[in-house]
């Protein structure tokens, strides 16, 4: 029997099932359900992706989503936080990552959801290699995500 | 002995993710050393973010014997 069906914060080597993330969030008091769904772009600043690879330090990436779960949990107890990471190859349009936050209010969830993507691209060790037609390259300090100019986050990035 | 893993870019350069350190305790500074010693091509453990059993560390921190330490590139996750 697979048990990851179960866990609410996943790295996983399969196509991400987005309902089956959302089921697990699903809640009798809930008034909104958001989800992130986060998917592999082709051009980026005019260079045409061929597929990317993702990697990731299995055991402390899932801890760090929990982590990610547990500080969503302290400004919005009442709310409910799954992410389900997908590694390894994956093509064009392919979901990367899905987040699903429910809250009695949607205004929680689109705050929470929002929250939970930008601190992924923080603290949680899952790294991107790009492959293009003229070569390839592990991604780290990408402009749309946050540099750490120091070489690493700082202690509030982390704590 | 404690032991060493290696992501990404590292790894690649490395050509292993993981390496065993005979070492009773040493600080994380020590062991970036004492790696850039063997692997001078490893030059990314100057801006990857160190940890000891699955959470982030500081130079100064010290690794014991039976610990996992992790050398974490800069992630790029989403």
């Amino acid at each position: 029997m697979d048990v990851s069906i179960n866990k609410h914060f996943l790295i996983t080597n399969e196509a991400v099932d987005i309902q089956e993330v959302v089921d697990k969030v699903s809640d009798r008091n809930a008034g909104a359900i958001n989800t992130f769904i986060g998917t592999v772009r082709e051009m980026t600043k005019g260079k045409k992706t061929l597929y990317l690879k993702y990697d990731a330090y299995i055991p402390m990436a899932e801890k760090k989503l929990e982590q990610i779960g547990d500080e969503i949990l302290k400004d919005f107890p009442e709310a409910k936080v799954a992410i389900t990471h997908r590694i390894g190859e994956l093509a064009i349009s392919d979901i990367a990552v899905v987040i699903a936050v429910s809250t009695p209010h949607r205004n929680d969830a689109f705050t929470a959801s929002r929250y939970a993507i930008e601190r992924i691209k923080e603290i949680v060790p899952i790294w991107k290699k790009e492959h293009w037609d003229d070569g390839e390259k592990w991604m780290g300090d990408q402009l749309e995500t946050k540099s750490y100019p120091s070489g690493k986050p700082s202690e509030e990035d982390l704590s | 002995m404690i032991k060493i893993l290696l992501f990404a870019e590292l790894a690649e350069k490395a050509g292993k993710g993981e390496i065993e350190m005979d070492a009773n305790t040493k600080t994380i500074y020590e062991i970036k050393n004492s790696l850039l010693k063997v692997y001078p091509q490893l030059t990314g453990l100057q801006t990857a973010m160190p940890a000891i059993n699955e959470e982030y560390a500081e130079e100064q921190d010290e690794a014991k014997s039976g610990d996992t330490v992790a050398f974490i590139p800069p992630v790029s996750g989403g």
